[in-house]
């Protein structure tokens, strides 16, 4: 249950006792699953950091058009001087 | 009891591509707010990244020019926080697999050359700007959200603020040299983050850490640290603790501040970005890159000490920045004497750079105009004393120095005729010096000299005044 506040708090999740018991379940099955998998003795196996074959996928340096200002605002519920108005939020991270 | 400084320095450099690190939105800095985004960049559902090849190149040339070993395969991963700079609420950063590590940057000390070493470099994303409203809410600018960012974690081995100072000066001239970065602290290209801690002398663990944030210049990395290290030593001498914490620099007070103490450590979450691949660094492309490095500050400082004979603090000065350093090489191609062109460049070019607050980018001034200056006053047309105040001219309009002598009449006055009218009435109205010089007071030929630099408004070609003067005074 102590893993599950730390993860609502930086998830920045309000739960309430009855949805907070179901995460611990199905947080608990999660992670018992993974411990499963975890007793697979996997020495010989290269690691997989993806699961398509690495290939290069570059983009060139190049300048593409984006968005217009007004585009770009266009679902900002609300906006000042070209800019997204948000609530403050203290410098915490 | 003594206590040993630590401080490790994360420092930030937005790399100068065109475009983003993964999309094509323009990097240039300044635009109208919100104009140089798109889905990619603002984070909007069903959009993917592709990193940009020149990026990754800058990158690689930096760790390079570094002296770092580059991986032969990098990956990305997010970084979860929440902050309304980042729209996506995950910036896409290296955690595991950075794309260099293990370099150095080498520093001159008091103990004489010093490696500090770079534990890592990455590359990730740069956040986007607020501005915080004075009624509490913030408004949000994206333009700089996505632009490539390189960042360079150095090991906590550095045991002084100047040390720090001269740490990130070379981190800079080297970023400047490959032409990676603009490196412009004052537009943010720019950034540093200090961590610092004392332990007592000899001692092999660590003290509690705080970080210093909110550094925009040298002078400013180098006081908060000199506050900072008072601080610390100031509590542990009172036998109190140093609380591990992020604290600001404030310019105006001279003294850091501590932001809101972080309750547990961070936590970012980091997981192996899933829209990305690894990127392959082929070794072909890593020695592609090497070959095309350019003279990097420590070897164009060994060679202004070693062929043209500077010292060593000259060479470091005129070598900190690329453009100083261009210039200083371009005089040299017109104008034999090294001494000569160090000391305009570090006394009165550096001066003025100064006292204008402007950077060598942004004045007119040429090797060209130096070099005519130098030799007008070989010619002895000039006067020291007069170049200086050509020199201003120059520097301030463009024009070139024969120009400004003829426009200014600042030439020097090197008629014999003309000189010893003046030397005469000098003599006829000090009879007593005179009479003092005459008695064997040979300082007082000085002030004489000064009298007739001072009739000619400092026009007078001194050496010609100084014999002049004698003539006139032999005895008989």
């Amino acid at each position: 249950m102590e893993d599950v506040e730390h993860v609502m708090k930086l998830a920045r999740l309000d739960l309430s006792a009855a949805e907070r018991e179901e995460m611990r379940r199905q947080l608990s099955d999660i992670l018992e699953h993974v411990a499963k998998l975890q007793e697979l003795d996997t020495a010989e196996v290269p690691p997989t950091y993806h699961v398509l074959k690495t290939r290069e996928i570059w983009r060139e340096d190049e300048v593409r058009p984006g968005l217009s200002q007004e585009a770009a605002l266009a679902n900002a519920p609300r906006r000042r001087d070209g800019c997204f108005q948000v609530p403050r939020v203290a410098e915490e991270f | 009891m003594n206590y040993e400084v630590v401080i490790g320095l994360e420092v930030h450099a937005e790399l100068a591509t065109r475009s983003k690190m993964f999309c094509g939105c323009p990097a240039v800095f300044g635009g109208q707010p919100n104009t140089q985004v798109c889905p990619v960049c603002l984070g909007l559902p069903g959009v993917l990244p592709v990193p940009n090849r020149r990026a990754v190149e800058f990158a690689i040339r930096a760790a390079l020019a570094l002296n770092c070993a580059v991986a032969s395969v990098t990956r990305f991963d997010r970084k979860n926080y929440f902050y309304p700079d980042l729209p996506k609420a995950y910036q896409i950063s290296q955690y595991q697999h950075p794309l260099a590590k293990g370099g150095y940057v080498g520093i001159a000390t008091p103990a004489g050359p010093k490696r500090v070493t770079i534990q890592r470099l990455h590359l990730e994303e740069d956040t986007g700007k607020l501005l915080h409203l004075p009624g509490g809410d913030s408004l949000v600018d994206l333009n700089r959200a996505g632009v490539p960012l390189m960042e360079i974690v150095s090991e906590p081995e550095l045991s002084s603020p100047q040390e720090a100072r001269d740490y990130l000066m070379q981190l800079k001239a080297v970023l400047e040299y490959t032409g990676v970065s603009d490196v412009r602290m004052e537009e943010g290209s720019l950034r540093c983050d200090v961590n610092v801690s004392l332990r007592p002398a000899g001692s092999a663990e660590l003290g509690n850490l705080v970080e210093v944030k909110n550094l925009n210049s040298f002078r400013a990395v180098q006081r908060a640290l000199e506050h900072e290290v008072e601080r610390q030593r100031a509590l542990l001498e009172a036998n109190r603790r140093v609380v591990r914490e992020t604290r600001h620099w404030d310019e105006a007070s001279g003294t850091t501040f501590a932001t809101r103490s972080k309750e547990e450590a961070h936590d970012y979450r980091y997981f192996p970005e899933p829209d990305l691949l690894p990127l392959e660094i082929s070794p072909e492309w890593v020695e592609q890159i090497r070959s095309q490095l350019p003279e990097l500050p420590g070897k164009r400082r060994r060679r202004l000490v070693d062929e043209d004979g500077l010292p060593e603090h000259d060479a470091a000065v005129l070598t900190a920045s690329k453009r100083m350093a261009d210039l200083y090489d371009a005089c040299r191609a017109g104008y034999p004497d090294p001494k000569t062109v160090s000391n305009w460049l570090m006394g009165e070019l550096a001066r003025l750079l100064n006292a204008t607050g402007r950077d060598l980018s942004q004045v007119p001034l040429t090797a060209e105009h130096l070099i005519g200056m130098w030799r007008l006053m070989d010619q002895g047309v000039l006067s020291g004393k007069l170049a200086k105040a050509v020199f201003e001219e120059m520097f301030r309009t463009g024009k070139d120095a024969a120009t400004v002598v003829r426009e200014q009449g600042a030439s020097q006055i090197s008629d014999e005729a003309q000189l010893a009218a003046v030397v005469e009435r000098v003599v006829a109205a000090n009879p007593k010096v005179v009479a003092d010089f005459r008695g064997g007071k040979e300082q007082a030929l000085g002030f004489l000299v000064g009298q007739v630099m001072r009739e000619t408004r400092g026009r007078a070609n001194p050496e010609l005044a100084n014999r002049l003067l004698r003539d006139q005074l032999r005895p008989g």
